[in-house]
């Protein structure tokens, strides 16, 4: 077996980092690229024709700006109006209606009308944004070699000490004990036992503790739902269709009904090629006639007109009964980032299982994750403002950060209940 | 203060050689191993050390192979199409209300993925305020029965057929109904509190002529509804106003446990007991009864006579309040207790309440009078809002019985009755029912009632269906479905409307009336949210009063006390159990009665000297004692009442009456061919107790539960009685209950502190005691939360709804009876039950004093249960609680011997069918489990189980957790808002919610502006916590008990020859 932890350590933490300079940037632009993302990318994309227009290039068609704001707060009242553009914009995407904003500010709106002018399409490369994660290179074997190359001097040169000493006996006439030779030498078995014990001990209980962790594991699904098409090229927002890792426990599998928000429209997969993981190519517009049929809906008629039936998924990262793991404890109020404990979903095809979950990898994380402390500019979250003393500590420097073990985060009761 | 002993049974009392044995081991039995314990030496068991280690290797292999070769695929699969603010994992709330009969609770439903888990009080009604009982909590686990019936049935020579629709049920009733020959149709129920229901009860009856509509109460009230009738010219029940009374007489109404409605009379009569330093008030509570009830264990004063005796007691206190009757003659000690009351009364006049539990008119329209005396009407009897939780005259029903033995009944529809158990000549109305053309059940099993009957289809569980409830005058609590039903069940109203050719269905009706009567959609909507519909202000007023009948009641009254046999007896409602209506209910089977802290049975009680003098045993006597207690065998007596019999064995009660024996009703379930009962009543209820319902006593008008004489005769047989409480020793400590007097406390105030200064002394008194006391040097902060709870012994009336709220929150398991009797019981939180008595025999049932004392794991910050365990299974949080990792635990037990509360739990088997290998529930090691396990392992059955809450399997140890899965959650939510915790908002336990009175306090004990530190700061005089001096540091605390009474004063001293002998000394 091979030691994986230090390729995992070192996959983890560049994941980390790059996910934490992605996050950066996201935090950094409460801009029109996050807007975007939250608020419109699920219908439209700004140099594709999805569920709506392609909108590169909406300011020249629509020059009145006051017209497009009032049509994104409230685009019903603009048809009612009779404008004659939007009308036949309507007619035109088989009169669906687009989903209102009223709580959009105008400054929010530019900002997003300006991500969209600016957007350049990327460049369709191989690799994406991920390929900083790869591993940049595994020194466990320069290692090995090293320690083998060593071995075999140190065994060498034990050879030549033996040689020598016989030399230097024979020659002052000290009668030498019959030799023997290095398989026979106690020292020797006892030194390979004994090296046989430790590694043979260490692998069982490396296998032992591994029983029933599923690292790794990637099901085939009833349907070929990539992340990548979805979280990565179309850059969806994970809590779109996750949208009970905010409230509760449980992220969820979104329903069917989510996926018929865009997929009502969008019936045909024109992206670049999908392959399967052995290297098959898949059909995506065959994957989304799989969605149509689970959901009863004929796109030609643009009706549904069989019952629904829901979708078998095979559940992928399963934590044993006596753990108590809530998404929204993590993700709304830790604000961990889904990649910290998925991997990088967003070039995921099919989903893999990123980390093994075992409770030393959660409490690795908890002891270096920091808490979102209150400051004094009011950013963090308040509910830690009753932790008195770690505040004083914090200002007086005695502590620089307070770590969710400091707060409780490795204590039994947690997540044992 | 006083030096009292406390005991909790009469081995602790005496300090027996067997009770001395018992709590010497923590454990009566060693681990079940086999060959370990038969004796037998290890070579020779059946599993000796050589198969051992192979056993052990081929296992550790096959776990191996079969671990690491296969791991089951799990499947996930989401709606198609989700319902709007639905989320998985996350919990919704659904006002509701609890329907038993008459008996109606505003609650609030917790419903996680569409199923109903959790009942907790609905905080709007001003009636019950969130107030519970045990059986309110209890109500969610009977809509999971599997006993229930599961469609709608033919009975045909006693065995049930299927109708497989509702249509064809309806053909059947359409086809039957016409064929009555002119005899009337009969509708036949329990109380019916709900206007919409009423309504179409109503509408059914005109649409059929003849037909009539009769309610029939199991526990009667009709006395007190025809006194009324005689003295307030109407047959109605007032609102009781507890919380106005400062003097409380009581007749042998239990009105804390059982009577009319006791979770709103608990909830009020605990306003009144509070008192603090600046406020030293309280009421002052008598109690006049023949059994110790509940209530007559919480009273100031309490004094016991013969049943016959209760009119003329009502008659003397009359007498006394300057009425114009002479009394039958009373023993000087009653007549000396009556002119104590009547002189509290008569000084309070306007500020008085007496209530009585009898069902005699004549004896009810004495106390009329004497609520007229003293001001009552208006004060604290509230006649503008009366109460409609009882309204069955029993004289009509027995006229209904008449009729259908004559044959004048040509169809019986029952619904929610169940007369072939519970009337006190079931005989003659089963005989009747034969005798009635067509009989429909809508009872939700097949019941001893609905099994007789031609055809049943159930109804659902309050839980499944819409409805309302009018609990007083113009205070109504809505019903709405939490749960889609689950078995085919429709409401009984549905079929009403069908039968009558009405097309609409009652939820349309339901709808439609509450929208008219509200005024608007809107309107209706909100109602249903906030599960009430309450005047702004409730009307309060006086009835006109007349004593017109007063005189001929009187003479009824002095007639009453004529007839009286050597001993009497009293039929009781266990406040668990009630009439039995939820009999197949395991977490109230397995919840100790709240003095005998007896489970599973029921049994006849007597008293101690009524014990000594019959069967020869002297409680009192360290070595007579152990016959009767220790072993849990029980004489059996047969117990005669007019011809009928009853063989039950005898359990002792301190505070019983000389001459009276107790037998509680509501148990003793038995189909027809009693080979049924499993699959028709419930396998819970199979073999639980006698029926004590056929003892009754019906006078001509009513029927009452105090019978004359009674004939007992002495058996060979013995029966095992569960009592809990009998082991878990406190090794002699006294110091765990605190309690004073109202005066004492007056004159001193400081009291308590001052004790606890004394306890503390030699470890640096009260200031310094958590670094001075210990030797360990380190005090560990815990800087941001720090969970405390407060529980007020005052308030505390032991009635157990935070138990039974305890095994629904936290998956606790039911483990039956046989384990019970093995001290396997697996309450997290118990209620302590102590005696104490100034005299060591024991002789006077007048001298009992009890005290209830919540007692659960004190999550102590020095906690004696944590370094001992050699796993560190248990542990302490930073935020104080004391931590237990189920998965980490070996099942040492070093941890439960080290407790000095015994709070600690151990799964001696698979309870709850957590493990994989069904060997664990049933082997010849751990004996065979009882069907109850069984039946609460049903997959259906498990649905009630908490799925925040680990499921335990057999081996490890658990004990409270202070709700931690409720903490984890308020923590959350206070962060997803990112504000600090709100106090008594986002974090309340399953037992404070649960409570009716508001005793338990809990929250963090950091904040200095929360609850629990203000209560703790308020009243630190009553302060204490138990055991204090064996620095444990705990996070539980008590407030002493303060009795309004003068009479620990004057025992104590009288005692204290007694307290010094040094017999409890065990070391």
């Amino acid at each position: 077996m091979i030691n994986h932890r230090p390729i995992v350590k070192k996959l983890f933490l560049s994941i980390l980092l790059s996910t934490v300079v992605v996050i950066g940037n996201h935090l950094f632009a409460q801009d029109g690229k996050a807007l975007f993302q939250s608020n419109c990318a699920s219908c439209h994309n700004p140099v594709k024709v999805v569920t709506g227009p392609a909108l590169q290039g909406v300011t020249s068609r629509v020059t009145d700006k006051k017209l497009l704001h009032d049509w994104i707060h409230n685009n019903q009242k603009v048809l009612a109006s009779g404008n004659k553009y939007f009308n036949d914009l309507y007619v035109q995407f088989n009169k669906t209606p687009m989903t209102t904003f009223p709580a959009l500010t105008d400054g929010e709106i530019d900002a997003i009308l300006k991500y969209v002018e600016d957007y350049k399409a990327p460049a369709p490369t191989a690799g994406g944004p991920g390929t900083s994660a790869e591993p940049s290179s595994d020194n466990t074997l320069l290692y090995g070699i090293l320690t083998l190359i060593l071995a075999v001097i140190m065994l060498v040169l034990l050879q030549v000490n033996s040689s020598l000493k016989k030399l230097s006996d024979d020659k002052e006439g000290i009668p030498a004990a019959e030799p023997i030779p290095f398989y026979r030498n106690k020292v020797y078995i006892m030194f390979i036992i004994l090296l046989l014990f430790v590694g043979g001990g260490y692998l069982l209980v490396q296998g032992a503790v591994g029983l029933g962790r599923t690292k790794g594991y990637q099901p085939e699904q009833p349907i070929f739902y990539s992340h990548k098409v979805h979280a990565g090229t179309n850059q969806i927002s994970c809590l779109y269709c996750h949208t009970n890792a905010w409230e509760s426990k449980h992220a969820t599998v979104p329903s069917l009904n989510v996926c018929m928000n865009c997929h009502a429209a969008i019936n045909e997969y024109k992206g670049a090629k999908l392959l399967r993981e052995d290297g098959t190519e898949v059909d995506g517009t065959q994957e989304i006639q799989k969605l149509y049929s689970y959901t009863g809906y004929d796109p030609k008629a643009g009706k549904y007109t069989q019952p629904g039936k829901p979708v078998e998924w095979i559940k992928i990262h399963n934590l044993p009964d006596h753990v108590f793991f809530s998404h929204a404890q993590h993700v709304r109020a830790g604000k961990v980032q889904c990649q910290t404990c998925h991997g990088p979903i967003q070039e995921m095809n099919e989903v893999k299982q990123f980390a093994d979950l075992s409770m030393g990898w959660c409490i690795n994380c908890h002891r270096t994750t920091k808490v979102d402390f209150p400051d004094s500019t009011g950013n963090g979250n308040k509910f830690y403002s009753i932790y008195k003393s770690f505040h004083k500590d914090l200002q007086s420097g005695k502590m620089d950060s307070v770590t969710v073990e400091k707060i409780g985060g490795t204590e039994c009761q947690k997540c044992h209940y | 203060m006083s030096d009292k002993k406390y005991w909790q049974s009469f081995g602790e009392h005496t300090n027996s050689e067997a009770f001395q044995k018992a709590s010497e081991d923590e454990f009566s039995e060693d681990l079940p191993l086999e060959g370990l314990t038969d004796g037998k030496g290890l070579l020779d068991a059946k599993t000796p050390r050589r198969d051992f280690l192979k056993y052990l290797g081929f296992s550790t292999a096959a776990a191996t192979l079969a671990a690491s070769c296969e791991i089951p695929i799990k499947k996930v699969i989401p709606y198609v199409n989700k319902p709007e603010n639905m989320i998985p994992g996350v919990a919704d709330y659904y006002a509701t209300t609890y329907i038993s009969g008459g008996d109606a609770v505003s609650i609030v439903a917790k419903v996680r993925d569409g199923r109903p888990i959790k009942i907790e009080g609905n905080e709007l009604s001003s009636i019950t305020g969130g107030g519970t009982s045990a059986r309110v909590q209890a109500s969610v686990l009977d809509l999971y029965d599997m006993a229930r019936l599961h469609y709608p049935v033919q009975i045909v020579d006693g065995k049930p057929q299927e109708v497989s629709t509702f249509e064809a049920f309806d053909k059947l009733i359409g086809e039957a109904l016409p064929k009555l020959g002119g005899a009337p149709i009969v509708l036949l129920t329990g109380t019916i509190n709900s206007p919409s229901t009423k309504k179409i009860i109503s509408d059914f009856v005109a649409k059929n002529p003849g037909a009539r509509h009769i309610q029939y109460d199991a526990d009667s009230y009709s006395g007190i509804l025809l006194a009324n009738a005689d003295s307030y010219g109407k047959p109605a029940i007032p609102s009781y106003q507890f919380d106005k009374a400062k003097v409380i007489v009581s007749l042998g109404a239990d009105f804390l446990g059982t009577w009319l409605s006791p979770v709103e009379f608990t909830r009020a009569y605990a306003k009144g007991r509070k008192p603090d330093a600046k406020n030293p008030v309280m009421s002052k509570h008598y109690q006049f009864e023949s059994l110790l009830s509940m209530t007559g264990a919480n009273a100031d004063e309490r004094f016991t006579h013969r049943p016959s005796e209760t009119g003329a007691i009502a008659l003397a206190l009359l007498a006394e309040l300057g009425g114009n009757v002479t009394a039958p003659a009373l023993n000087d000690k009653l007549k000396a207790s009556v002119r104590k009351a009547a002189k509290d009364l008569s000084e309070n006049k306007g500020n008085a309440l007496v209530v009585c539990g009898s069902n005699n008119p004549a004896i009810q329209t004495v106390v009329n009078a004497i609520n007229e005396a003293i001001d009552a009407n208006g004060n604290t009897i509230n006649w503008a809002t009366t109460v409609l939780y009882r309204q069955g005259i029993d004289k009509e029903m027995a006229g209904l019985v008449a009729d259908m033995n004559d044959g004048k009944v040509g169809a019986l529809l029952i619904y929610g009755v169940n007369p072939a158990y519970d009337y006190f000549d079931a005989a003659k109305f089963k005989s009747g029912l034969k005798k009635v053309k067509t009989s429909v059940s809508f009872n939700e099993r097949l019941d001893e009632t609905t099994e007789l009957c031609n055809y049943a289809i159930p109804a659902p569980h309050f839980l499944e269906r819409w409805g309302d409830a009018e609990l007083k005058t113009d205070h109504f609590s809505l019903l709405q479905p939490t749960i889609s039903p689950i078995f085919k069940t429709r409401p009984f109203e549905d079929s009403l409307l069908k039968w009558s050719g009405d097309t609409t269905d009652f939820e349309a009706n339901f709808k439609k009336y509450w929208v008219a009567k509200l005024g608007s959609v809107d309107e209706y909507e909100k109602a249903l949210q906030k599960g009430v519909v309450e005047p702004a202000s409730p009307a309060v007023g006086k009835a006109p009063y007349s004593n017109a009948k007063l005189a001929d009641a009187v003479t009824a009254t002095v007639a009453t006390g004529s007839k009286k046999g050597a001993l009497e007896g009293v039929l009781y409602q266990k406040v668990a159990t009630g009439i039995g209506a939820q009999a197949n209910n395991p977490w109230l089977l397995e919840l100790p009665d709240p003095v005998t802290k007896a489970t599973w049975d029921n049994y006849a009680v007597v008293s101690p000297k009524y014990f000594k003098d019959n069967f020869h045993i002297d409680l009192a006597d360290r070595r007579q004692a152990d016959k009767y207690e220790v072993h849990p065998e029980k004489q059996v007596v047969k117990i005669t009442v007019g011809g009928k019999e009853l063989s039950l064995p005898v359990v002792v009660v301190p505070g019983t009456h000389n001459d009276v024996i107790g037998i509680a009703v509501g148990y003793g379930r038995e189909s027809a061919k009693p080979e049924n009962t499993p699959d028709f009543i419930g396998r819970a209820a199979y073999g639980a107790g006698r029926n004590a319902f056929p003892l009754a006593v019906f006078n001509g008008t009513t029927i009452e539960w105090s019978i004359p004489e009674v004939v007992v005769t002495q058996t060979n047989e013995i029966y095992q009685v569960a009592q809990t409480q009998t082991h878990g020793s406190y090794e002699g400590r006294t110091e765990a209950v605190k309690e004073t007097t109202l005066g004492d406390f007056r004159k001193n105030p400081d009291e308590i502190l001052e004790d606890r200064k004394k306890e503390l002394s030699h470890f640096g008194g009260t200031e310094d005691y958590a670094a001075q006391g210990t030797l360990y040097p380190q005090i560990y902060d815990k800087p941001g939360i720090k969970w405390g709870m407060s529980v007020d012994m005052n308030s505390c009336v032991g009635c157990g709804a935070c138990v039974v709220a305890c095994h629904a929150e936290n998956n606790v398991s039911v483990v039956g009876k046989s384990e019970v009797l093995r001290y396997h019981d697996m309450h997290w939180l118990r209620i302590d039950r102590y005696f104490s008595t100034p005299e060591k025999n024991m002789d006077n049932p007048d001298d009992v004093q009890v005290v209830f004392q919540p007692m659960l794991c004190q999550h102590c910050d020095n906690a004696p249960c944590e370094n001992v365990c050699p796993v560190a299974a248990t542990n302490h949080s930073s935020e104080g609680l004391n931590q237990m990792a189920y998965n980490r635990c070996i099942g040492t037990r070093y941890c439960a011997n080290n407790c000095p509360f015994k709070v600690r739990r151990f799964n001696w088997a698979d309870y709850t069918g957590a493990d994989s290998f069904p060997d664990n529930q049933d082997q010849t090691t751990v004996g065979k489990l009882d069907p109850v396990v069984f039946q609460m392992n049903d997959d259906l059955t498990r649905m009630v189980l908490n799925p925040d809450v680990t499921v335990r399997s057999r081996g490890v140890m658990e004990k409270c957790s202070f709700c931690v899965q409720r903490l984890q959650e308020g923590k959350l939510k206070a962060k997803k808002e990112s504000r600090p915790l709100k106090d008594m908002q986002d974090v309340r336990t399953a037992c404070q919610q649960a409570c009716p009175t508001d005793a338990i306090v809990f929250g963090n004990a950091n904040d200095s502006k929360s609850l629990i530190s203000t209560t703790r700061a308020d009243h630190n005089d009553r302060l204490f916590y138990a055991l204090e001096e064996l620095h444990i540091m705990p996070n539980v605390n008590y407030l002493a008990k303060i009795r309004n009474t003068d009479r620990i004063l004057a025992e104590a001293g009288k005692e204290e020859g007694e307290a010094a002998e040094p017999a409890e000394k065990h070391s």
